[in-house]
């Protein structure tokens, strides 16, 4: 009996990727994407890295594929605007061997900037886009993704969103199909897009689209249940699931793939229910195109933009009775915080004493802009804190920002924060960067990257320096500095602001949850010294709680040792016991 | 059988993936069909978390919504009362009797709720174990989960037997002994 086995959205997705013979991964790491490249670096027959961006990562697939052989990248949605350009192109150059951007979808923002729809992406590049509604079809999925692009000369994007990558449901193994490599032959007219060469291949796109809906009309995964036709859905992704938790009775279009649409199926399906409705998460990318073509369906109208879709939401929508079930309680929040230990905290816990404005980025580090931090005044995308505050800076002049630093990760640093940096040095801003520079990719559950001196296959490899860097491009002042350091910091960072140049500042502590970086001892609160000003419940570290007498506690089973608390109490009142 | 809906939640950080992990293994093992839906990324720093699993003879969505949970497993208070609307009517509550203030609390701009455990009680099967103090007992803080997951194993289809040998399949090697113990302090609650 073939093997089964539960398995991640995003584990499932590597599956596929290893059984469709896949012999190159690249990718950058981002929520809800991670863990496809953490679980297809296991298959030793792929090779797999962590690129410093998904640009660079979608081209080493590219390249790869230009080669001869089946390759992928994979990248959060926000990561797909950063590989667009490429993209964009591929979908004119086409592909040898088969070649899947695996693009993960945030709808309810779990852990990302913006809500954007990759759909919208893959209709303006003419590329065609599979959705998998669970474990199981994102492996078959996959692999049907390196078949199409294959005949039809073209990358495909194989979508999946925060619940279907985070979701674990039944798989069954097959095993890796060995696909040869396709022979590599010279030819510019397929692989150099100049104006001429690109007038050319534009025609071909055109036409491998249009074949492409016609033929998509008998691919198996596109699938017409009819039931009841008195009502009928047409959906696709986790959206599916919920049509059929709901109306199991009902006729369901379940489309596989998304883009471009099966026009002859479609219109069928509509013909033969009486009441249509389209149930697509976020944009209208479905909708729009059948409505266009003169079919009566409904969708935006009673199904919101914004946010995941539930089955409680079709319920509401569409049943008289509604959904069964108590009103929500009223309860304080519980946003995510910076966890105990973390060093973002005792760099920020100083930029705020300084009342220093940050521009901010993508990482951990975008927590410090919420009280009691309050430090981070903006966040934009990977990369934009450096490039922001040169922006002010040029609008403003330069004592406008002698109150405000640019803050970003070394991942985000090396991401695109590089070229940023190469910006205000080349420009002559003035302004004072801040590397906090933890070891790895934290937010994302610690990945590696070019300055950490290991690659996503675990080997070690020289690190990139980071001050080393700064100072090649032309930048005289960049100072390290222990991120738990409070006087030194406070005095670098004065000083580094003051300036009339560009400055760096790497503040440097492994992050708290990294294995093996542990601090040898605990914070402990001496009650008789405390008095009671509150100095060390300012930086919001979770393990401390206010007694109803004024005095503290510290949470034991929280409290990593870092001391941050401990240097800010001025009379003592908080001692390191060994753990 | 009709699908079955569990519920785990809980603060970033309490290691809510460890619990769902040995439910996926034990439905698994058992011949359901299971599907299991949690979060990674941001929402674990600190945040709240919460994690779904759903087995039956055929499962379609794989999240628990409002009004639909059978068992709800609260790791901390203010999480059991944050998610008590996801229960059925007739949907059990195990709660860990444990306080995690959250930074709206810390920084005085929200009041943690008073006597949580006492007004749930009121309107739902309520069942509470402090597991930290009984995990600190066996000398192993980081077990608390397992204890709150022995305690709501009662109101599950499976064995003793199969929950022991699910965890033993599922923890590291190192903790078995640790995660068995601990999972029978709630299992004999």
């Amino acid at each position: 009996m073939a093997e089964k086995k539960i398995m991640l959205g995003n584990e499932a997705i590597a599956r596929g990727a290893y059984e469709a013979g896949v012999k190159v991964s690249a990718a950058y790491p981002g929520t809800p994407s991670t863990e496809i490249s953490e679980n297809v670096v296991k298959y030793e027959e792929i090779y797999a890295e962590w690129s410093p961006n998904e640009k660079v990562a979608m081209e080493v697939a590219i390249g790869a594929s230009i080669s001869g052989v089946r390759a992928m990248a994979s990248m959060k949605h926000v990561g797909v605007n950063v590989a667009s350009d490429p993209l964009y192109t591929a979908s004119y150059t086409g592909v040898n061997g088969g070649l899947v951007l695996v693009a993960a979808d945030d709808p309810g923002l779990y852990s990302s900037q913006n809500e954007q729809d990759t759909r919208c992406v893959a209709r303006a590049a003419q590329v065609p886009v599979l959705e998998p509604s669970d474990s199981q079809e994102a492996k078959d999925f996959m692999k049907f993704a390196f078949t199409l692009s294959e005949k039809y000369d073209t990358p495909v994007i194989l979508r999946t969103t925060t619940r279907l990558s985070h979701s674990q449901g039944m798989v069954t193994l097959e095993e890796r199909e060995e696909i040869p490599d396709k022979p590599y032959e010279r030819n510019i007219s397929k692989y150099v897009m100049m104006p001429g060469m690109a007038k050319a291949r534009h025609v071909y796109v055109e036409e491998r689209m249009e074949a492409m809906a016609e033929d998509g009309c008998g691919f198996p995964v596109n699938r017409a249940e009819y039931n009841d036709t008195s009502i009928g859905f047409i959906t696709s992704g986790i959206p599916y699931q919920y049509v059929k938790e709901v109306f199991p009775d009902a006729s369901v279009l379940k489309l596989g793939m998304v883009h471009p649409l099966p026009k002859k199926l479609i219109e069928e399906f509509a013909s033969k229910v009486d009441k249509l409705y389209i149930f697509e998460e976020l944009e209208p990318v479905m909708e729009e195109q059948v409505k266009a073509w003169g079919i009566r369906a409904v969708g935006k109208e009673i199904f919101t933009r914004q946010g995941e879709y539930s089955a409680n939401m079709l319920r509401r929508a569409l049943l008289p009775e509604g959904v069964e079930a108590d009103a929500p309680a009223q309860v304080p929040a519980r946003p995510p915080i910076l966890c105990p230990g973390c060093p973002h905290r005792s760099v920020f816990s100083v930029l705020n004493k300084l009342k220093i404005h940050a521009a901010g980025d993508i990482g951990c580090y975008t927590l410090g802009a919420v009280a009691p931090l309050s430090v981070i005044d903006t966040t934009i995308c990977m990369g934009a804190s450096i490039s922001s505050l040169h922006g002010m800076e040029k609008a403003k002049g330069r004592d406008y920002i002698k109150n405000w630093v640019a803050v970003i990760g070394d991942s985000t640093f090396m991401h695109t924060g590089v070229n940023s940096l190469m910006n205000m040095v080349y420009n002559q801003g003035t302004g004072t960067v801040m590397i906090v520079d933890n070891s790895t990719t934290g937010m994302t559950g610690h990945q590696d990257h070019a300055a950490t001196g290991k690659t996503l296959k675990g080997e070690v490899v020289p690190a990139i320096s980071i001050y080393k860097f700064c100072k090649a491009i032309g930048i005289e002042h960049v100072v390290e500095v222990n991120a738990f350091d409070l006087k030194e910091l406070e005095k670098v960072i004065k000083e580094e602001t003051a300036r009339d140049e560009v400055s760096v500042i790497i503040t440097k502590s492994p992050c708290v949850l990294l294995k093996g970086n542990v601090f040898p001892d605990k914070c402990v609160p001496v009650p008789e010294k405390c008095k009671k000003c509150g100095a060390c419940l300012r930086p919001g570290c979770p393990a401390l709680t206010k007694n109803e007498d004024g005095t503290i506690s510290i949470d034991e089973t929280m409290c990593n040792g870092c001391g941050l608390c401990m240097q800010l109490c001025p009379f003592g009142a908080i001692e390191k016991q060994p753990k | 059988m009709t699908t079955k809906s569990i519920m785990i939640v809980g603060v970033g950080g309490q290691g809510t993936l460890l619990t769902s992990r040995i439910l996926g293994g034990i439905t698994n093992e058992a011949g359901y069909d299971v599907k299991l839906s949690e979060v990674h990324g941001m929402a674990q720093r600190g945040g709240s978390v919460v994690t779904f699993v759903r087995y039956g003879d055929q499962v379609a969505e794989p999240i628990v919504e409002e009004g639909q949970a059978d068992v709800l497993i609260a790791f901390e208070r203010l999480e059991a009362l944050r998610y008590a609307h996801f229960l059925k009517k007739d949907g059990v509550l195990i709660i860990n009797d444990w306080k995690i203030e959250p930074i709206t609390v810390v920084t005085g701009t929200a009041q943690y709720p008073e006597d949580i455990i006492e007004n749930l009680g009121r309107t739902h099967k309520v069942y509470t174990i402090n597991a930290m103090e009984e995990a600190m007992k066996l000398g192993n803080p980081k077990a608390f989960n397992v204890i709150v997951l022995g305690m709501a194993a009662r109101h599950m289809d499976f064995t003793k037997e199969d929950w022991l040998k699910t965890i033993e399949q599922t923890v590291p090697p190192k903790t078995i002994e640790i995660n068995k113990q601990a999972f029978l302090v709630g299992y004999g609650r």
